[in-house]
């Protein structure tokens, strides 16, 4: 199985973890993976602004993976959403597409939307197989519980993304579980992390990952897992500074699920970037078998 | 004469030059935060922090990355190898021939006490190191003309400094070729060096050997000549001028020079040709060595000196006094190379918005003339602002920059700078604010919350009916225009089949937050969906629900009625902006 990895900008910017551990655990799990050095912005940014430049920037990024002939393996939740938006925008409007084709041209590309694009769990998920992951895992995990933050442009709008039941979703608790872990049962786990304000709302945003993490915290959860850069920025860099501003009640570290399960896996907690997550994770070894 | 009178004033322009540029590091001001700090403060930490660092292990990284990054160019190398080659050539060769070459008298004669132009290895290598500026200069030149992207920009800059060089190189090498014939310049030497005034025969003997061997074109003399001639010739060359001179052969681009002259060689030894060249070749140095600070070429001192300093340093550990004073340097250090651009996350964004300032190597230009203090009108000004926010904040820029510029932290200064300016940035409320979220205590309170709230009240300042909640509404007739707007996507006017049932604001986290909703943004969710149906524009546009909506997409999930609430919501926003912006964004 061959993908191009698309890691956009937050990723390799702020978040190299998630990368590190993501080709990690897919290379052990027999993937292989293609940079495409020409990528660019998915789009996800611009869409408050300008709706037309953002199914352009995405466009491109499609276009470039179409020539490849590879399907696009997306670490962040919002840029999946956004690929997502753009394939239905240029499935449905014939005369947008010819106008962002017309423009991708100049480059020699073309959108023909003849490629999938695919989040990192549903590439876990469908791809590789809950079977497949068990039996590579070697040091599952016991008396763990995790809360999985599902991340809302993954999930809605379900008729376009096409990830999980919107309203009953499965994907991440099984694939949580397949490391022996237990995934908990948790009322807010559907809701938003409050990251697409930050910046726009500072304390709205906050808010929201505030009530998050209370929810989780009185849920039992010892960690809380994602598998986007924002939404775990959110709840690492972002839950550190309002823990010291506000005197650190929550503590409920974030760990991203490629570091989850690359540690079952038996990888090593340098490649898998465990150092470099705001609030320390590492404790979380001793819960290995 | 001619040639020191020159030589002195370019050195004396490139020494004013020179101090001038390195002292306006020390009072060009870039952040806000640089703005409180005096120059004087500037120069003393500047110190303390040299001898700091050259006396701490940090003296080995400056070591590594000279090496590696200022001498060996590893990070060209790793984006692109023609242009690597192109700069190595360039950069090696003509250091080579700087030395060997044009500091003969200090350099290569003081190492090979024989030396002379005139003989190998030297005669030889210079037209090597010659022909490889102009085999570096050929592939500089062939990326600027043929390059496919229209987002790489060349500067009349970039063309005087590859013009400006590539005159130093071809006229010397006129130079030399009209040396090699000319027939005065032997005639000269002959006399300086062989005594031969008196012998005719001895003379001719030489000079018919010259013109066989050395490509020397006489006039009035009859070929092809006597064997015994050239023989005899060749007896009196070995003893007088074999010493200085090797076969001109080797300095084959003179050569090959003289060789496609050789017929008008005469006339050009008669018009001082050689003399002309040798003005040209001199002067184009000397105009190079006095237009250094203020060129291109100044990258040679500043991008070294940008690649160790940022080697040494960061944001958080370094003096917020070494931080302004590097970054003032780090303006001088771009060559406008264009790597930045040609690897932009946005660059795709400047196809369809014609603002140059979208991409890097461009705003850098528009960053130089802000930090030198130039002019700048409120509009271009206004326009420097939106493509400078225009920024995913990536970090490829600064990875790429050859001359290890940080360019993402200069950007982040020059974005503050600007929004404090009193116009609005409305790109500001949009998801590329994340990074100045997560940078929000570098900013002062005030500054941070100032440029947001004016894209909001900017925004807000033109719907009039949304600022008279009291009163029952007179419906105006409704805006078909409104409606019609909303086509962005096929979604946009799904607004229609609203019946008002209100799910979209009970699932509404954002509406769930607050304990008086209405008070904080204005209309909730099912009332703008119904405005919207009503085509009252002012009411759609003009509440804060707008911009505070997380985008989670529950309100249309959950939507019976299939309301695309969020796709609406995206696109009223949209709408406010390119009704506010003059022009949009684009």
């Amino acid at each position: 199985m061959k993908f191009a990895l698309f890691a956009g900008c937050t990723v390799p910017a702020k978040l190299k973890q998630y990368e590190s551990s993501s080709r990690a655990v897919l290379e052990n799990l027999g993937l292989e993976l293609v940079d495409i050095k020409e990528f660019n912005c998915c789009g996800y940014p611009l869409r408050n602004i300008d709706l037309g430049l953002s199914v352009l920037s995405a466009a491109r990024n499609l276009a470039l993976a179409e020539k490849e002939h590879l399907n696009i393996l997306v670490l962040c939740k919002c840029g999946f959403g956004m690929f997502k938006k753009a394939e239905h925008c240029l499935r449905e409007d014939s005369s947008l597409r010819q106008r962002i084709n017309n423009t991708l041209n100049e480059e020699g590309l073309e959108f023909r939307g003849d490629i999938e694009t695919r989040h990192l769990l549903s590439v876990l998920y469908h791809d590789v197989g809950l079977e497949a992951i068990k039996e590579k895992v070697i040091r599952p995990y016991r008396d763990i519980r995790i809360a999985t933050h599902y991340g809302c442009h993954a999930l809605r709008p379900s008729e376009i993304v096409d990830f999980d039941d919107p309203n009953n979703p499965s994907i991440f608790d099984e694939l949580v579980e397949s490391t022996g872990a237990e995934s908990i049962s948790w009322r807010s786990r559907l809701d938003c992390c409050g990251a697409p304000l930050l910046g726009i709302n500072d304390d709205l945003s906050v808010d929201l990952a505030q009530k998050k993490l209370l929810d989780a915290k009185q849920s039992g959860a010892h960690y809380l897992c994602n598998a986007c850069p924002y939404c775990h920025i959110q709840f690492d860099t972002v839950q550190k500074t309002i823990s010291s501003d506000q005197g650190g009640n929550h503590d409920l570290p974030s760990i991203l699920y490629p570091q989850l399960l690359g540690l079952s896996l038996g990888i090593d907690g340098e490649t898998l970037g465990l150092s470099m997550n705001q609030i320390d994770i590492t404790a979380i070894e001793r819960f290995l078998s | 004469m001619a040639y020191h009178v020159s030589l002195y004033i370019s050195l004396a322009v490139l020494i004013v030059g020179l101090a001038y540029k390195t002292s306006a590091w020390f009072f060009r001001r870039i952040s806000v935060d640089s703005k409180n700090i005096p120059t004087s403060k500037r120069v003393s930490s500047a110190i303390r922090g040299i001898i700091l660092t050259i006396l701490s292990p940090k003296l080995l990284t400056l070591a590594k990355v000279f090496l590696l990054d200022c001498v060996l160019q590893r990070k060209l190398l790793r984006e692109s190898f023609r242009r690597w080659l192109a700069h190595t050539l360039i950069y090696w060769a003509f250091t080579l021939l700087l030395l060997m070459h044009a500091l003969d008298t200090f350099v290569t004669s003081a190492i090979f006490p024989d030396y002379y132009p005139t003989i190998n290895p030297f005669m030889f290598l210079r037209d090597v190191f010659g022909a490889l500026v102009l085999v570096g200069i050929c592939i500089a030149l062939y990326r600027r003309l043929a390059m496919k992207s229209s987002r790489v920009k060349t500067s009349p800059m970039d063309w005087y400094a590859l013009i400006l060089l590539a005159v130093v190189i071809i006229s010397g090498i006129f130079l030399e070729g009209a040396k090699i014939g000319s027939y005065s310049i032997y005639k000269q030497m002959v006399s300086d060096y062989a005594g031969l005034e008196e012998q005719e025969q001895d003379f001719k003997a030489l000079t018919a050997f010259w013109v066989e061997e050395f490509g020397t074109v006489a006039p009035d003399l009859e070929e092809p000549f006597d064997v015994n001639l050239v023989e005899s010739g060749r007896r009196i060359h070995q003893t007088s001028c074999a010493d200085c001179h090797s076969r001109p052969q080797w300095a084959f681009a003179g050569y090959a020079t003289a060789a496609a002259f050789k017929g008008a060689a005469v006339a050009m030894d008669r018009a001082g040709m050689h003399i002309f060249f040798r003005y040209i070749h001199f002067l184009a140095c000397f105009i190079g060595l006095a237009y250094l600070p203020f060129s291109k070429f100044f990258h040679i001192l500043t991008s070294p000196l940008s690649l160790l300093v940022n080697s040494v340093m960061d944001k958080r550990h370094s003096e917020p006094a070494n931080i302004a004073t590097r970054q003032a340097i780090e303006i001088d250090a771009c060559m406008h190379c264009g790597q930045c651009t040609a690897r932009c996350s946005v660059g795709i964004v400047f196809d369809e918005v014609q603002n140059v300032n979208i991409l890097p190597s461009e705003r850098m230009q528009s960053l130089k003339r802000v930090a030198f203090g130039k002019r700048v009108a409120k509009e271009e000004s206004e326009l420097i602002s939106d493509g400078t926010y225009l920024c995913t904040n990536c970090h490829r820029c600064t990875d790429v920059c050859p001359a290890g510029i940080n360019l993402e932290d200069l950007w982040f200064s020059m974005r503050e700078s600007l929004l404090q300016k009193d116009y609005p940035v409305f790109s500001i409320l949009s998801p590329l604010s994340f990074h100045r979220g997560l940078m929000r205590q570098t900013v002062s309170e005030s500054d941070y919350q100032k440029p947001i709230n004016r894209a909001k009240e900017a925004i807000a300042a033109g719907p009039e009916l949304i600022k008279n909640r009291d009163k029952p509404l007179a419906l105006p007739s409704p805006d078909r225009e409104l409606q019609g707007h909303l086509f962005l996507s096929n979604q946009g006017d799904t607004f229609s089949a609203c019946f008002g049932c209100q799910t979209c604001t009970n699932v509404c986290p954002v509406v769930a937050n607050y304990e008086n909703p209405q008070d904080v943004l204005g209309l909730l969710p099912h009332q703008i969906m119904h405005a919207a149906g009503l085509g009252i524009k002012d009411l759609t546009l003009g509440s804060n629900m707008l911009w505070d909506c997380v985008t989670c997409y529950q309100c249309q999930e959950q939507c019976p009625q299939g309301v695309k609430v969020t796709e609406v919501f995206y696109e009223l926003k949209n709408l406010a902006i390119s009704n506010v912006a003059e022009k949009g964004i684009r």
